[in-house]
């Protein structure tokens, strides 16, 4: 297979999602079996995914396929100079590994989707919906440029609101959508503004242009500074869209959206898309914008792992556990440990989808109860999903032969030598801490769930076991979890081919002086990075890491049991013991309230400043001006009827009188008119007397 | 005896275009207003000829005056037509009475 049909068949893929949506939302109406479609073109876009990635990761696998055009060329423009906007597509490994991802996380929501919205009076347009999301999230995977991502990073904003506010018909749905909405808009203005720095400076959007910019030593503004900046302002971006603290706020109130909709969006692929930004931006980062993502993510793992801790609603721990994870990777690529943040992008992808449409399931048995309490003993009545949802469980918590193990574990231990490298131990210190909790609040939800006895034995009387069409995306999801997939030995991450061939970490670009020493390449001339400095330090904290997560896991689930299951510990005695640490985990640190007291209630004054402003001075402006427009138009009315009028009256009345004088002697008599003009010719000859 | 001169001609044709004007004026009846007409106009007949005869000009003044006969001849005969239909609209030729042309 050639390059040309590879990047055909990739746009192919791009437009199909596209095409279904547009058929989908325009008949839907007519045909309400379009949904079927919907979905049948989403397979066909996985089935060609799969291609693409099987000749991609076989035949082309260290070579970059790239397509550019033109989009805009404005030829030469004065003071810019030749100005022209280029957009492509770009096929390396990452890309491949994300359109398999989504594609397939995609199409097995679809097929959940078919029983879980059944009977839904918008059911059709659902569909539509979520072929539109697809579309924008291949548009992110497959753009190599900076413009192109950030006009389908707005898609998938817009796909997401759509979405979220999906039963719009209740309050805090549409609420939320705004909410998710807005928010990313405040990364997106960091984000563009990170794109207007390195576009004025290389006059490109091309992420390869813009590297090789960097490297052959062009800054912007002649300084590292504003690189550093640069890379900031684009990470801005990420942080709304992957929910990073402080634009975090979004994440858990989208769960009021469906729930296979969570899965796909809230989980899985939209807010991976920040990570995958990061990712795609690596090598222009400095050591001080990476240093500023490794803390970010640091402290957003570590918010939403204790206010997970706390949570009873089974969707807001996931959502939590979703922000903490999206944390991790974050974290991940601040320490430079690039490889062990895609996995884990995409491992977890699998198992939070996994873990999502487990609890949609979930709801859908217990006819939309959502809160943990009211659930217990499960397992018997729903055994594929509680293997299923253990399965993931297993994986997100760091146990040995699952995925999340492979991919955690590295995190880790790239935080750990970071740490050793530059001495910045409370990022490894909080990974630890995190993964910990994670293990925890994780067996919390299954025990609370699965086990026990029914707390609610009316609404357990009439759970069921989900449908094939639901039970086969959870089997096939959490089959994903296992580590065969990635490597065949299950405590080496690196021997696999997933970290072994398909992924390595691109060298940077930026100066030795700004960047980590450790970062730095010992073959610059080299594509990929290779650092001695480095990959000592991993080896050496690779057997305590391992050693450390798995340990920090098991006391956790221990502790979970001994807790929920055995009742060996009273968690409300604990919870009482330390009331206000509590309450402030339950309470979401309270972030809602300080947003709503500061930024919301501040909108709200400056609102009203300016409503008050408005109210008095501009309308009293356009009052006054129209008073004083007035008292002039009077004062001109005055002079109309009294001067003008009485100037044109006297013309008047003067032509009357005049007529009326002279009318006297327009006898209309001829003759007399005669004597009148023989008296005038007399008259002048008397007074000019011309002889 | 005294010669007679260009003045002798001149203080004829004043006479008869004073009498002219006077009966232009007085008279009621549009016909002797015609009349005066024609005398006005012989009156100028006299001062052409006489000037003719008088100065150095040539015949040019002759020629005029016979010019002003053909054209008295076609005015007289226009006016009287025109005299005859007022009176046949109106029975009447008083001047001071046809006002129709004024509303």
């Amino acid at each position: 297979m050639s390059e040309q049909l590879l990047i055909n068949i990739s746009l192919i893929v791009l437009l199909l999602p596209l095409f279904s949506f547009f058929i989908t939302v325009v008949f839907g109406k007519r045909f309400p079996k379009l949904y079927l479609f919907e979905t049948g073109i989403i397979s066909l876009a996985f089935l060609l995914s799969l291609v693409i990635g099987f000749f991609k990761l076989t035949t082309y696998v260290d070579s970059k396929l790239a397509f550019d055009f033109t989009w805009f060329d404005f030829g030469v423009v004065p003071v810019i100079g030749e100005f022209k906007v280029e957009l492509g597509v770009m096929i390396d490994n990452i890309t491949v590994i994300m359109l398999f991802v989504v594609n397939l996380i995609s199409m097995l929501v679809h097929y959940f989707s078919i029983e879980y919205m059944h009977g839904d009076k918008r059911y059709t347009r659902y569909f539509a919906y979520l072929g539109l999301f697809t579309f924008s999230m291949l548009g992110i995977v497959l753009s190599n440029n900076l413009l192109g991502i950030y006009i389908f990073w707005e898609l998938v904003g817009l796909s997401s609101y759509l979405l979220i506010g999906f039963w719009f018909e209740k309050n805090s749905a549409s609420d939320a959508g705004k909410k998710a909405f807005l928010t990313n808009r405040v990364g997106d203005i960091g984000m563009f503004l990170g794109i207007l720095i390195l576009f004025t400076t290389y006059g490109t959007f091309n992420f390869d242009k813009i590297f090789s910019g960097i490297a052959s030593g062009v800054m912007p503004f002649e300084s590292t500074a504003w690189l550093t900046a640069a890379g900031i302002l684009v990470f801005l971006g990420a942080v709304g869209k992957s929910a990073q603290f402080p634009l975090h706020v979004w994440l858990p109130d989208a769960m009021e959206g469906p729930t296979p909709v969570s899965a796909l969006i809230h989980a899985a692929t939209m807010v991976a898309a920040g990570v995958y930004l990061v990712v795609r931006i690596f090598a222009l980062l400095t050591a001080d914008a990476m240093l500023v993502i490794a803390v970010i993510g640091a402290f957003t793992s570590l918010l939403a792992a204790t206010i997970a801790l706390t949570q009873n609603d089974i969707k807001k721990v996931l959502a939590y556990s979703t922000v903490s994870q999206l944390g991790y990777m974050v974290m991940a690529l601040g320490v430079g440990a690039y490889a062990f943040a895609f996995f884990h992008l995409v491992t977890h992808a699998f198992f939070k989808a996994c873990l999502f449409l487990g609890s949609g399931s979930v709801i859908h048995a217990m006819h939309h109860e959502q809160d943990i309490r009211e659930m217990g003993g499960l397992k018997k009545k729903m055994p594929i999903t509680y293997a299923t949802f253990l399965i993931s469980t297993l994986a997100i918590s760091g146990i040995p032969l699952t995925s999340g193990f492979l991919s955690k574990d590295g995190l880790l231990a790239g935080t750990l030598a970071f740490g050793e490298l530059t001495g910045h131990w409370l990022i490894p210190i909080i990974g630890f801490t995190v993964a910990f909790m994670t293990a925890f609040y994780m067996f919390r939800l299954v025990i609370l769930t699965f086990h026990g006895s029914p707390r609610n034995q009316h609404k357990f009387d009439h759970a069921h076991e989900s449908p094939k069409l639901m039970a086969v995306p959870l089997i096939i999801l959490s089959a994903l979890s296992i580590f065969i997939w990635y490597t065949p030995n299950p405590i080496a991450p690196d021997a696999g081919w997933f970290l072994g061939k398909w992924i390595e970490t691109p060298s940077t670009v930026v100066p030795e002086a700004a960047s980590f020493d450790f970062m730095i390449n010992e073959d610059p001339a080299a594509d990929v990075i290779h650092s001695e400095k480095y990959e000592h330090a991993m080896h050496t904290v690779h057997y305590p890491a391992m050693g450390l997560s798995i340990g920090l896991a098991g006391m956790a689930i221990l502790l979970a049991f001994s807790m929920y299951q055995w009742k060996k510990i009273n968690p409300d005695k604990i919870a009482e013991s330390v009331k206000p640490l509590y309450n402030f985990s339950l309470n979401k640190w309270y972030i809602d309230e300080l947003y709503h007291a500061s930024f919301i209630s501040g909108t709200l004054m400056l609102g009203k400043i300016l409503f008050w402003f408005d109210a008095n001075i501009v309308d009293g402006i356009v009052n006054g001006s129209a008073w004083f427009t007035r008292v002039m138009a009077k004062i001109s009315g005055w002079f109309d009827t009294f001067v003008v009028d009485g100037l044109v009256n006297f013309t008047a009345f003067m032509s009357g009188f005049i007529g009326l004088t002279f009318k006297r002697i327009q006898t209309g008599k001829v003759q007399t008119y005669l004597v009148f003009v023989l008296f005038s010719i007399v008259l002048l000859l008397i007074v000019f007397r011309p002889f | 005896m005294i010669e007679v001169g260009l003045n002798h001609y001149l203080a004829v044709s004043s006479i008869l275009f004073a009498l002219g004007i006077y009966g232009v004026i007085t008279r009621k009846n549009a016909v002797m207003v015609l009349m005066g007409v024609e005398l006005i106009l012989n009156a100028a007949n006299i001062n052409f000829v006489a000037f003719s005869r008088y100065s150095n000009f040539g015949i040019n003044g002759q020629v005029y005056a016979l010019f002003v006969i053909i054209l008295a001849a076609a005015e007289a005969a226009i006016a009287l037509a025109i005299v005859l239909n007022i009176y046949k609209t109106y029975a009447n030729v008083n001047v001071d009475e046809i006002n129709k042309l004024k509303e």
